[in-house]
């Protein structure tokens, strides 16, 4: 406990793009329920804290840490490991801290691509051709940076996680759930779910929340969004646009889908499914109308970029986590 | 023991044609390459792409996926869904660097256990010229490759 008697509140960002932590603002007004419930010891994005101040805490003495971002280098790998340990309760924040999500796509190449296309792309300014070092001498002694890893990992590959929250990112009205449970807790009306669940979610699809009409599913043509106009009764699967709602999990109420734009799986695999683009695959190969080994060749032509589809999300916390490429350099 | 590189196979199989295929080849005493380890399925339908990424992530170097001929599946159309299925894995298995030499979809009926034998002795040598897939996945890979690079990873460019 801290002086002022309130438990502690933590907040990580490590691979990601801050728009976790927008969300978690993005509560309105019940941000305020957290002020008045938790004293916020570490949140680089809202609040000036330094690392060592964290080192300095007491084991365990964090109640609550949100921690989202994949494991990148060996900054973030370091500051989830202290936060394991200062923290009672981590949770995987998010969908790069549960799979990876947009920064994992880099695991489909190695690190030489990757900073080759940072730093010597056509429209780049860099003639010299320069690399960032991860050592640095100046006068008042040696910088560092952060090393990369080969493959980027998720939060729960790196430390035990005690609960996972998916989405990118995370709903709202999800968080805000979420944090009124946690103050429930504190108050003894309430109790946590059990360790390892996932929660802010619902356990269905997002086909189940999904108010669009749907038939019997025949595709003979893959269309890119951008080439038709979407009705905006029927199914956007059926209307040959590739959604990922027979695969994800609900707990968005299918914002997407309702919008005309089709699920691109933030919210990650359905309860059940081990691997997420295993299961998409599955259902997107069923209705695909046609028996012929040409036809179907040509259909799936469709589909240019398979993993990037399949895998948009969940490379990471997929059961190959990487392609060959990235680790094998 | 020879020296050349053993590769494992799973195969999957269906109960109905393919299956009864490798036990036609059994019990006719034809020789088939011990390389390979069938699991045998109600049908090819049933093959999640699940099962072929866990055997590659666990350390397989090739997968045989068998099912009965178009036509003649005992549940009337899955192995056209298996068809289907094993198109777009073998796409994306190529873009996760998998090459598609080692994984193969392969029909044979319950008559076909000379065929059945010479698929997966073809099967087990291609996979043997590709050599170990080793997915760091399995066998302590990913200790290696997080052990704190001695030297940076990044190739460093003088300025």
């Amino acid at each position: 406990m801290s002086g002022n008697g309130k438990p502690k509140f933590a907040m990580y960002w490590a691979a990601s793009c801050g728009g976790c932590e927008i969300a978690v603002l993005n509560i309105h007004e019940k941000i305020l329920d957290v002020d008045a419930n938790f004293e916020v010891v570490f949140w680089p994005v809202a609040m000036d804290a330094k690392y060592k101040d964290v080192e300095a805490m007491e084991d365990g003495s964090i109640l609550l840490t949100l921690f989202n971002g994949a494991i990148r280098n060996d900054e973030n790998e370091h500051i989830a490991k202290l936060l394991r340990k200062k923290s009672k309760l981590l949770v995987a924040f998010g969908s790069c801290a549960n799979e990876g999500c947009m920064p994992a796509l880099a695991n489909l190449s190695n690190i030489q691509e990757i900073v080759d296309t940072a730093f010597s792309t056509p429209s780049t300014d860099n003639p010299q051709n320069i690399r960032p070092n991860t050592k640095f001498s100046v006068p008042e002694g040696e910088l560092h940076i952060p090393t990369l890893y080969p493959v980027v990992r998720t939060l729960d590959q790196v430390v035990p996680v005690d609960y996972y929250m998916p989405g990118c990112p995370p709903e709202s009205h999800q968080i805000a759930a979420v944090i009124d449970l946690v103050i429930q807790v504190l108050q003894g009306k309430a109790e946590l779910p059990p360790a390892g669940s996932v929660i802010g979610v619902g356990n269905s699809t997002v086909c189940d929340e999904c108010t669009r009409k749907r038939n019997e599913k025949k595709i003979k043509k893959f269309e890119r969004i951008q080439h038709i106009m979407i009705d905006p009764e029927l199914c956007i699967l059926e209307q040959g646009v590739l959604c990922s709602g027979p695969a994800t999990r609900s707990g968005c109420s299918a914002l997407c889908p309702k919008a005309g734009s089709p699920c691109i799986g933030c919210y990650g695999p359905a309860e059940g499914a081990e691997d997420y683009g295993s299961r998409l695959m599955t259902a997107v190969a069923s209705v695909v109308d046609s028996n012929d080994p040409a036809e179907i060749e040509k259909i799936f032509e469709g589909i240019p970029d398979p993993a990037g589809q399949f895998y948009r999300f969940n490379l990471a916390g997929s059961l190959l986590r990487f392609s060959k490429p990235a680790w094998k350099g | 023991m020879s020296d050349q590189f053993e590769p494992v196979i799973i195969g999957f199989t269906c109960n109905w044609c393919s299956y009864r295929a490798a036990d036609m080849a059994g019990t006719a005493r034809m020789k088939y390459s011990p390389n390979i380890r069938l699991i045998r399925l109600m049908c090819s339908g049933r093959l999640d792409p699940t099962f072929v990424l866990k055997a590659f992530a666990g350390g397989a170097d090739g997968v045989m996926i068998t099912g009965c001929h178009p036509g003649d599946c005992h549940y009337v159309e899955q192995n056209y869904k298996a068809m289907r299925r094993f198109v777009i894995l073998k796409k994306t298995l190529a873009q996760l660097g998998i090459e598609t030499g080692r994984i193969k979809l392969l029909w044979a009926s319950a008559a076909e256990g000379a065929i059945f034998t010479d698929e997966v002795n073809k099967f087990v040598e291609q996979v043997r010229e590709l050599g170990p897939l080793q997915w760091p996945t399995s066998g302590g890979g990913l200790e290696k490759m997080f052990a704190m690079p001695e030297q940076m990873l990044v190739k460093e460019v003088s300025a």
